[in-house]
């Protein structure tokens, strides 16, 4: 199951970010994968709470988006949805295409708790 | 540097990314920040410095992929043997467990290393960059490494190789490609191996395989090879040569080439 070493790479990303903005907690993560990116999301949900456990991002809400896999095609030129294992030009029928959404991997936004504890005398 | 060039965007999918800017409060004390960063962005920048370990010294690296059993290791014995004494042969090999594949392949004379990965079940560019440590690379022109056997995660990894080569061996069945399209996707050469089998295997037809091959929009060759035989590695032997000398010429011209990746990514990436 690769999707813990991805949680595990996004949670460093996340905790990078997190410390530039000296927050207190991570409280919310928006990832948006592909379906051709290799990784499950129900996985990656699963994963999550193990990996943060312990980490700013402990407790955070995790969304995953899902991006629709889209080609453009080289021999006529249109774009056209498809899938994932039919990557075909939706208009002439063609394989010369190429992938234009679908194998995104990305870590979208952190949303972070910046408050400042009050000051103590 | 590439872990904010976010290399992932593509004119295809910018318009589903481009939110409310880079730094936006959304209510009192919380903040949101917008990134566009690869999730697998230290995989990838490990990933790249190793492609410099090997282009430093002309070599070409080729990753090798495929279900277990299908025949890597003794694709990679009869290469050396074919090969050994006209190119510098090491190996990467990835296994759970075992050092099997590689006493196999320095039985046949070649510098190998293990990477024992316990329960991972692919490599990742820290592990190759510690065996190529390991791995006293002069006079080598060529590194394979093979992957741990697996047609799922190997392909999600980049290690810092040239080329991606999955095998399909014909007892597995000839509609692979269509169940494993990430992994197709991503092969620079698909070998279509134990083709010695063929007359047994009265169902695998080798070119409805190709045509799901083609369905995921690859181009990739398919080589058919006969390792155990011996007979049929031509194509295969053919490939790879062609493959060393262009990447000799790549590098004379200052150049290098990541595996099977979108143009789009590709620009993207190394604008950054
Ligand atoms: N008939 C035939 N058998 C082969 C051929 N190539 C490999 N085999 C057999 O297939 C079995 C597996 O071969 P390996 O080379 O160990 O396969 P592998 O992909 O390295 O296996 P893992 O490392 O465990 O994933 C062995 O019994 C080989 O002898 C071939 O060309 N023809
Ligand atoms: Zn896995
Ligand atoms: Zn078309
Ligand atoms: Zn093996
Ligand atoms: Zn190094």
């Amino acid at each position: 199951m690769h999707e813990l070493s991805v949680c595990q790479g996004m949670l460093r990303q996340v905790g990078a970010i997190a410390a530039d903005h000296e927050a207190r907690a991570v409280t919310g993560i928006t990832v948006r994968i592909g379906p051709l990116s290799g990784v499950e999301p129900e996985l990656l949900a699963q994963a999550f709470p193990i990996a943060s456990a312990g980490t700013v991002a402990d407790g955070a809400d995790l969304i995953i988006e899902t991006l629709p896999v889209r080609v453009h095609c080289e021999t006529c030129g249109e774009d056209s949805d498809a899938a994932i294992n039919r990557l075909l030009c939706g208009s002439c029928g063609d394989y010369h295409t190429r992938l234009i959404s679908g194998d995104e991997l990305l870590l979208a936004s952190v949303e972070m708790d910046t408050e400042r504890e009050p000051a103590r005398a | 540097m590439c872990d904010t060039c976010g290399c992932n965007i593509t004119k295809g999918n910018q318009h589903l990314l481009t939110g409310d800017g880079k730094l936006s409060r959304v209510h009192e004390g919380t903040t949101a920040v917008s990134v566009l960063r690869g999730l697998l962005s230290e995989n990838d920048h490990q990933a790249a410095h190793n492609r410099e370990h090997f282009d430093r010294r002309g070599i070409l690296a080729i990753n090798l992929m495929s279900s277990p059993g299908s025949g890597k290791t003794a694709l990679l014995e009869a290469s050396i043997d074919a090969l050994g004494d006209r190119y510098g042969i090491a190996v990467i090999e990835g296994d759970l467990e075992t050092e099997n594949d590689a006493e196999r392949i320095r039985a046949r004379g070649v510098r190998a290393v293990q990477i024992a990965t316990g329960t991972a079940c692919h490599l990742d560019a820290h592990m190759v960059h510690d065996a190529v440590h390991d791995l006293d690379l002069d006079g080598i022109d060529l590194v394979f490494i093979e992957n741990v056997g697996n047609l799922v995660c190997p392909a999600s990894f980049d290690l810092g190789q040239h080329r991606n080569v999955t095998l399909l061996s014909v007892t597995e069945g000839d509609d692979k490609p269509a169940k494993y399209p990430v992994m197709f996707r991503a092969a620079d050469a698909v070998v279509l191996s134990k083709i010695d089998l063929l007359p047994v295997m009265d169902d695998f037809e080798p070119s409805r395989a190709e045509r799901c091959l083609r369905d995921l929009a690859s181009r990739a060759p398919v080589l058919r090879v006969a390792a155990r035989k011996q007979a049929d590695l031509g194509s295969w032997l053919t490939w790879l040569e062609n493959e060393i000398a262009s990447h000799r010429k790549r590098l004379e011209a200052g150049q290098t080439i990541r595996p099977a990746i979108q143009p789009d990514g590709m620009r993207l990436h190394s604008g950054g």
